[in-house]
C-alpha cells in the first residue's frame, strides 16, 4: 500500500520536473536496451552458475583437500578487484563488444557462486554423509541425494545474490560497447540529464527486484519443506 | 555370522594401532556388544566391518565371504547401519528415509511402500501419521526409532549399530532397548552393538567384547564378565557393584530353595512347633493340601496353643514368580523388610523360598570368621 502511494507521488513529481519526457518519447530505445541488458544478464548468469556449481562441487571433493585452501584464498583476493577494473582488464585483452562484457560479468559473478557452493556443501552435517555412505550409496549418490539437497538453501541464496548484483554490474557493459541499459545511465550522467539517467536506472532496478523475487519463489519450490529456512 | 581374524588398523603416522589384532566370532542371530572406554577402538572396529575404514591387516568375513573380496558398496547395502546421531536426511520424508536402501537395491515402489508401513507399525508409529512427516517434526525418540528401522529396511541379516540409543533420555532409551530386544527375538539378526554403557551392554548383549586401547581384553557372556573378570581392568570396568548387576541376569528360580520346609494347615500346633525347633526356624510357611500358599505361623503364636494351626496362620501377601529376576525380588524384600520371599506359580502353589542365605549362595561370597577365608555360603548355611 505504502509502496503504491510512494510510486504515485514520485511519478507525479517526476512528471512535473520533466523526468519522464525522454522515457515517453523513446520507448523503443528503452525496450531495445532492456532486451540487450536482459541478454547480458542471462548469458553471463547461466555460464557463471554452471561453471560456479561445477567448480564449487569439485573443490569440495576429497582429492582437492590439499589445494582447496590455496584456491579459495586466491578467489577471495580476486573478489576484491573492483568490477570496473575487471571490465577494463578484460577489454585490454578481448577488445570491445558484447563478448567482452559477458566475459567480465561471468568472472565477476563466478566467485561468489563458487564460494557459496563450497560453503553450502561444507555445512552439511557429516553424520548425514556418514549415514549415506554406510548404507551403501556411491560417492555420486551421496553428492546428489544427500549433500546437494541439503546445501541447496545456501547455494541458491548465493546464486540469487550474484545474479542480482550482476544486473547492476551489467550497466557497465556500456563502457566496453556491450550495450544494455547502462547506455542510458552513463549518457544521462555525462549530459546531466536526469530523465535519461532515470530511464536507464529505473528499469535496471526493477529488473533486479524482479529477479530477486523470482529466485525467492524458485527457492521455495526447489528446497524441500523438511529443511528449516533461515539457517 | 561375522568372523574377525587378527583384525588390525593402524592410522598412518600413529604410534599405536587403533585396533590391535582382534579376533572374535559372532554367531548367527546373536547380539554382540562392543564396549570399552573412550578411544578403545570399538567404533573403529565396527566400521572396519563394512569397510568405511580400510583394514590394515587381518581378515573379516561376513557370512563366510571375505569383505575385502566384495564390492564395498554392495557389502554396505547388505548390512544395516545405524549411528548415534541417527542421520535421518532432513530433506526427505520419513517414508523416503526408510526407503533409502530398498531404493538403492531397486525394489518395486509397491513393495517399498508396504515395507515402510510394516516397519512403522513395528515400532508403534502410525504409518498414516508418520509416513509423510519430515525429520524435524519428530521427537528424539521417534527419530531414533526411525533410524533403527531405516537400517532394517532391506531386511539385512547383519546389522551394525553405533550407540543407536545414545542420544536420548534414559526413560525413552529403556523403552527403545526393550522394543529392540522384542523385535530381535522375532527377527534374529546378527547384530554388532557398540556402546559405552555397561548396563546397556549387559542388557542387550548375548555376548560382550570388552576392548581397551585397541585390544580385546575379554569376550563372553555377560555373566562371565561379571562373575569371572579376567583382570583388574575388567573388574573395575564392569563396576564395583558387579554382584548387584548379576542380580539382573539371574532369575528367582536360580536362587530359590525348592521344596522348602513347610507345614499343612490341618497339622497340629505341637507337630508344627516340633518341626520348627528341629529346623531351628522362627516361622514356618503353611500350605493347603494342594501346595497352595496360605501364609505363615510363628513360634510365639504357637506356644500354648492347642489344635490345628489353621487359625493362627498370618497372611503372606507378597510373593514372587520364579521367572522374575533377582534384582526385583531383592528390591521387594528390602522395601517390605521381608526376611523371606516365597516363590509361587500362577495358581499360588509354592515353588520355592528365597532368603538372604540362598541369595548369597548363588550370587556372592561371604567371610568365614573362624575359618578366616572368603568362601561360598551354601543354601544350608555352611561356608565352603
Amino acid at each position: 500500500m505504502l509502496a503504491v502511494i510512494l510510486a504515485f507521488v514520485l511519478g507525479v513529481e517526476a512528471q512535473r520536473r520533466g523526468y519522464l519526457n525522454f522515457a515517453s518519447e523513446n520507448p523503443g530505445d528503452i525496450y531495445r536496451l532492456l532486451i540487450q541488458h536482459l541478454q547480458l544478464v542471462f548469458y553471463s548468469a547461466s555460464i557463471a552458475i554452471a561453471l560456479g556449481l561445477a567448480i564449487g562441487i569439485v573443490l569440495t571433493r576429497g582429492f582437492m583437500r590439499r589445494y582447496r585452501e590455496t584456491i579459495l584464498n586466491l578467489l577471495g583476493i580476486c573478489q576484491t578487484v573492483p568490477s570496473l577494473a575487471v571490465i577494463a582488464i578484460a577489454m585490454t585483452y578481448l577488445g570491445i563488444g558484447r563478448r567482452t562484457a559477458i566475459f567480465a560479468l561471468v568472472v565477476y559473478s563466478l566467485l561468489p557462486i563458487i564460494r557459496s557452493t563450497v560453503a553450502g556443501i561444507f555445512q552439511v552435517d557429516p553424520a548425514l554423509v556418514d549415514a549415506g555412505q554406510g548404507m551403501g550409496m556411491t560417492p555420486r549418490q551421496v553428492l546428489f541425494k544427500v549433500e546437494i539437497p541439503n546445501a541447496m538453501y545456501i547455494i541458491l541464496t548465493g546464486i540469487r545474490t550474484a545474479v542480482v548484483i550482476n544486473v547492476g554490474t551489467a550497466a557497465m557493459s556500456f563502457l566496453v560497447g556491450g550495450g544494455g541499459l547502462g547506455d542510458l545511465i552513463f549518457s544521462g550522467l555525462a549530459m546531466v540529464d536526469a530523465g535519461l539517467m532515470l530511464a536507464g536506472a529505473v528499469p535496471t532496478a526493477c529488473l533486479a527486484i524482479l529477479l530477486n523475487w523470482s529466485f525467492e519463489r524458485l527457492e521455495k519450490r526447489i528446497i524441500s519443506p523438511g529443511i528449516p529456512r533461515g539457517e | 555370522m561375522i568372523e574377525l581374524n587378527h583384525v588390525t588398523k593402524i592410522y598412518p603416522g600413529a604410534s599405536q594401532p587403533a585396533v590391535d589384532s582382534v579376533s572374535l566370532t559372532v554367531p548367527d542371530g546373536e547380539i554382540c556388544v562392543f564396549i570399552g572406554p573412550s578411544g578403545c577402538g570399538k567404533t573403529t572396529l565396527m566400521r572396519l566391518i563394512n569397510r568405511l575404514i580400510p583394514l590394515t591387516s587381518g581378515s573379516i568375513a561376513v557370512d563366510g565371504h571375505d569383505v575385502m573380496g566384495l564390492d564395498p558398496i554392495e557389502l554396505r547395502r547388505q548390512i544395516g547401519y545405524a549411528i548415534q546421531q541417527v542421520g535421518l536426511f532432513p530433506h526427505m520424508t520419513v517414508r523416503d528415509n526408510i526407503a533409502t536402501v530398498p531404493k538403492l537395491l531397486g525394489w518395486a515402489r509397491a513393495k517399498i511402500d508396504e515395507r515402510v508401513d510394516e516397519l512403522l507399525t513395528l515400532v508403534k508409529l502410525d504409518p498414516k501419521t508418520f509416513r509423510d512427516r519430515y525429520p524435524r517434526q519428530l521427537s528424539g525418540g521417534q527419530a531414533q526409532r526411525i533410524g533403527v528401522v531405516r537400517a532394517m529396511a532391506a531386511d539385512p541379516p547383519t546389522m551394525l549399530m553405533d550407540e543407536p540409543f545414545g542420544a536420548i533420555d534414559p526413560i525413552n532409551r529403556e523403552v527403545l532397548q526393550d522394543e529392540f530386544l522384542k523385535i530381535q527375538e522375532k527377527l534374529r539378526k546378527t547384530v554388532i552393538f557398540v556402546t559405552h554403557d555397561i548396563n546397556e551392554a549387559i542388557k542387550m548383549g548375548q555376548r560382550i567384547a570388552l576392548l581397551k586401547e585397541g585390544r580385546l581384553i575379554q569376550t563372553g557372556l555377560p555373566d562371565e564378565l561379571l562373575n569371572r573378570p579376567v583382570d583388574e581392568f575388567v573388574k573395575s570396568f564392569v563396576g564395583a557393584d558387579r554382584v548387584l548387576k548379576r542380580l539382573n541376569l539371574l532369575k528367582v528360580k536360580d536362587a530359590m530353595m525348592a521344596n522348602p520346609v513347610h507345614c499343612l494347615s490341618d497339622d497340629s500346633s505341637e507337630k508344627v512347633l516340633e518341626q520348627m525347633v528341629k529346623h531351628d526356624l522362627a516361622f514356618l510357611i503353611v500350605a493347603d493340601r494342594d501346595q497352595k500358599l496360605l501364609g505363615y505361623v510363628n513360634q510365639y503364636d504357637l506356644r500354648g496353643h492347642k489344635g490345628v494351626v489353621e487359625n493362627l496362620v498370618r497372611r503372606l501377601t507378597l510373593t514372587v514368580s520364579p521367572e522374575r529376576n533377582l534384582k526385583e525380588a531383592l528390591s521387594q524384600m528390602l522395601s517390605y523388610d521381608l526376611g523371606i520371599l516365597v516363590a509361587v506359580d500362577d495358581e499360588n502353589r509354592i515353588q520355592g523360598v528365597l532368603n538372604s542365605t540362598t541369595l548369597c549362595a548363588l550370587v556372592g561370597s561371604t567371610y568365614d570368621e573362624r575359618g578366616g577365608h572368603w568362601g561360598r555360603i551354601t543354601a544350608a548355611g555352611r561356608i565352603l
